[in-house]
């Protein structure tokens, strides 16, 4: 008789089954975050916080909230005076003295000195801190002498306290973007007396002393890193957000989650495959800018099929149609790109690629009878490589250009793909053929475009592009104290360049930011930076 | 006993040897960048860390460090050591590790066992079929879908992060690193809790009188979780390696994301570091298993 009913009363209840779930799922209680706290997204996970180690946007985000420049960046991008009230400049154009602040303090109370400035800029050029970006601060007498370890002596750099407020700085060579050349993480000042009681992990919370809006509170690595309002800070009456929190989120999807469920105020990115569904969902809060930034192939000219083929590179720049690229497969209001110097640069009109006034029929007429010329043809076609780094992006890209060129041209393209760090290791021994890259201004000058495609950068040049007119040109235009003369030679060597093309320019990048509607004071620039005491929260 | 624990030691210095010197067969290194940097300084950088070293004397000088407990600089992190890295994540992953583990073994096994009793009804297929699908569909596809019901849309649970570290945050990524072994584990104690429920000695027990509830969970139960404990093993190895996307989908800081993150950017001590904690981690998971099985079967006990 038990037996038969204990079939029908299982040893296991679903009773039972319950309490085990409820076990698990525990009580859900909800809180939200202090009011003056703004949250935002910040990519990946900053490197270091050390000024004259980090390299990546994700670490100068929090070190420009940190930190003050003897320059600063307004809320719109543009110049205003940092730590230097103002300065002047030497009729050579090669002496700079800056007169700081009297009221400018560390976030330890002490007032931010010249001695701190030569103090910082020294170490920004010491081969033995090992910084990547020391060219930053080449420009100053005796800078790259120093990081190439040609001079030892660091005190021979040309920087100089002529009093506690008064840093006189000497150039090698009139450089007029220095001024904005300032506004980088690697010329902030360092509070010399942290460094030397903490060492390596002076960058830590409790030890990093700063000179910005910002102090540093909490860092949590991959987590979280907090900033609260520097009570010493000579503007700091005009701060209006008492504390910033930035959360590296690498997964763009993720960072898009957070932003919807109010988690973050302001995110660094927008999935490109979002892009959509953002501009139809979160139209009042989307910022779509553009960026100083190009996306380009870079043809190997230092052997076949490429070397002296002026024509056949012309052919295949002229047969991408880069509306449809930007239009159909990027689709994030990128720029098509005639030019390798984006548009938006200071004082710089630009040029363009000869045959951009051509209608579409007429640069596929033009490009095939130079493909045809260089002794190709659909029986005998072009074979060529695309060597891009792991990504969807670049890949979807690839795909669109080799049809480009196989509909137009019946060029054969196999595509590549190599991982971050492989591609870097291939493009350096420049085993490849076509190249996908990009490049990000350092600063707003045409010249850190301009420069990259000198005869005399090694192995920073892409393509291996040599021409001596184009050197010459950007010499000239390297010593010319004349802004105007400066960006019309400047210009001319531009021409130069997208009549040779070394490069294909295909699109100029530009940044995707979600900025909740409770954020005031955000304005879109080109140079992306937002610093967070131009922010307020609406109540 | 103490004979699988010594042979423990053998098995990470060969984990540890394989993995130190296959990074470094990958091309390219810590402080590549696009920005070439002048060759003097890289040569600074390479003689600060000693990647000048010929790779035998850094191997040996690695293996120096660990055995003062000491994992090394982190290339890329510039401002904190590994141990320090390691220090901050591995609690997370193995908070989320656990816990996921613990919602696995008891929501399948009861799943499993509930299920079992129930054999052929609905509530059976209706488990078996939840079962299949959870296996089916991967947590890569689980999560996302999650945060956006429960985190977007209802708005019942943060999406992203730790926050104060408070349950609210912690729910979402466990139950998506558990989802698929409760699946497992509740198809596996299906199996053979049906097997065990029909062997003889239950037989005797229900004829001796005793009540379903003790037939159920003395009797049946310990014989039937025996595969689930030898499951164990994968189990976790499966957790380590969910971790790594889920730790990326819900912004959890955890050990996760270093494994994959450090290979890529050549973060060689990073690397290591992860490598170490989970060999070891594993090496002891498989040898408490060993020791569970002894407990839940006295055979394997005499066997020894």
């Amino acid at each position: 008789m038990l037996e038969e009913s204990a079939r029908h009363r299982p040893g296991i209840s679903t009773r039972t089954l319950l309490i085990l779930l409820s076990v698990v799922l525990l009580g859900v209680s909800s809180a939200h975050a202090a009011k003056n706290t703004l949250q935002r997204g910040n990519g990946a996970e900053p490197e270091t916080l050390d000024v004259h180690k980090s390299s990546g946007v994700p670490a100068a985000g929090i070190q420009r909230d940190l930190f003050e420049g003897l320059v600063a960046e307004a809320a719109d991008g543009s110049l205003i005076p940092g730590v230097a009230e103002n300065w002047t400049l030497s009729d050579d154009g090669k002496v700079y003295t800056f007169r700081l602040r009297k009221n400018a303090k560390w976030s330890n109370g002490e007032p931010v000195t010249a001695h701190d400035f030569v103090f910082a800029l020294r170490r920004g050029v010491d081969p033995a801190v090992g910084s990547g970006y020391a060219f930053i601060l080449w420009p100053i007498a005796n800078g790259e002498e120093i990081t190439k370890g040609k001079v030892k002596e660091l005190n021979r750099l040309g920087v100089e306290a002529v009093d506690a407020h008064t840093l006189k700085v000497t150039l090698k060579a009139p450089t007029p973007y220095f001024i904005g050349m300032l506004t980088h993480p690697h010329a902030y000042p360092v509070h010399p007396k942290t460094l030397e009681r903490h060492g390596d992990k002076w960058t830590r919370a409790g030890n990093l002393v700063s000179n910005g809006a910002y102090r540093l509170t909490e860092w949590v690595p991959q987590s979280h890193i907090r900033l609260e309002r520097n009570p010493h800070y000579w503007a700091a009456d005009n701060v209006r957000i008492d504390a910033v929190v930035f959360h590296p989120t690498e997964n763009t999807s993720t960072e898009l989650k957070r932003f919807r469920s109010n988690e973050l105020d302001i995110t660094y990115d927008v999935p490109p495959d979002q892009i959509a569904w953002v501009e139809k969902n979160l139209a009042a809060q989307f910022h779509n800018t553009a960026y100083l930034g190009t996306y380009y192939y870079a043809l190997n000219l230092t052997k076949a099929p490429f070397r002296d083929r002026l024509g056949l590179r012309n052919a295949l720049a002229m047969t991408i149609d880069r509306e449809i690229l930007t239009g159909k497969v990027t689709k994030g209001g990128e720029i098509p790109a005639y030019a390798w110097v984006p548009p938006g640069v200071n004082r710089y009109a630009g040029a363009t690629v000869p045959w951009k006034g051509l209608s579409k029929a007429e640069r596929l007429a033009r490009a095939k009878k130079l493909y045809a010329e260089a002794g190709y043809s659909r029986d005998n076609p072009l074979k060529v490589q695309i060597l891009y780094n792991t990504s969807d992006n670049h890949k979807r890209i690839a795909i669109a250009i080799s049809g480009m060129w196989k509909k137009a041209l019946g060029v054969e393209t196999e595509l590549f793909n190599q991982e971050w760090k492989v591609y870097l290791t291939t493009r350096k021994a420049r085993q490849f053929e076509v190249l996908r890259a990009g490049w990000i201004g350092d600063y707003n000058d045409a010249n850190t475009f301009l420069e990259l495609l000198k005869g005399d950068v090694g192995t920073m040049n892409p393509a291996g592009y040599a021409n001596s007119e184009y050197d010459a040109l950007m010499r000239k235009a390297e010593k010319e104290t004349d802004l105007e003369v400066r960006a019309g030679l400047m210009q001319k060597a531009e021409e130069i360049l997208l009549k040779d093309l070394p490069i294909i320019p295909i699109y100029h990048y530009t940044t995707q930011h979600l900025v909740s509607p409770r954020v005031q004071g955000w304005v879109d620039n080109v140079m992306d930076v937002h610093p967070t005491r131009f922010l307020s929260l609406a109540p | 006993m103490i004979r699988r624990l010594a042979s423990a030691v053998p098995t990470l210095f060969i984990i540890i040897a394989i993995a130190f010197f296959m990074i470094r067969l990958a091309p390219g290194g810590p402080f590549d960048r696009e920005r070439v940097v002048p060759p003097e300084i890289s040569a600074n950088l390479n003689r600060v860390y000693h990647l000048d070293e010929p790779l035998p004397k850094q191997f040996v000088r690695y293996l120096g460090g660990l055995a003062r407990g000491d994992f090394g600089p982190s290339f890329k992190y510039r401002d904190f050591t590994v141990t320090e890295l390691i220090a901050a994540g591995f609690p997370v992953s193995l908070k989320i590790g656990l816990l996921a583990m613990a919602a696995a073994v008891l929501l399948g096994v009861g799943l499993g066992a509930w299920a079992a009793q129930r054999r052929n009804s609905a509530a059976d297929h209706l488990v078996m079929g939840l079962a299949m699908t959870g296996i089916a569909v991967p947590n890569f596809v689980v999560a996302p879908l999650l945060s956006l019901v429960i985190g977007v849309y209802l708005n019942l649970l943060p999406v992203g992060g730790l926050g104060d570290g408070g349950v609210r945050y912690l729910l979402l990524p466990v139950i998506s690193l558990a989802l698929p072994q409760v699946a497992y584990i509740a198809r596996l104690s299906r199996g053979s809790m049906l097997e065990v429920l029909n062997a003889d000695f239950i037989r005797t027990g229900r004829a001796k009188g005793l009540t379903e509830r003790r037939v159920v969970f003395r009797h049946a139960l310990k014989n039937a979780l025996t595969p689930v404990v030898s499951y164990l093993g994968p189990a976790t190895a499966a957790i380590v390696t969910g971790s790594v996307v889920i730790e990326q989908i819900f912004a959890i800081p955890g050990l996760g994301r270093y494994f994959v993150q450090g290979a890529l950017n050549r973060d060689y001590t990073l690397v290591m570091g992860v490598v170490v904690t989970y060999g070891t981690l594993i090496i002891m998971l498989n040898l408490a298993v060993d020791l569970l099985y002894g407990v839940l079967d006295p055979r394997v006990r005499s066997r020894e």
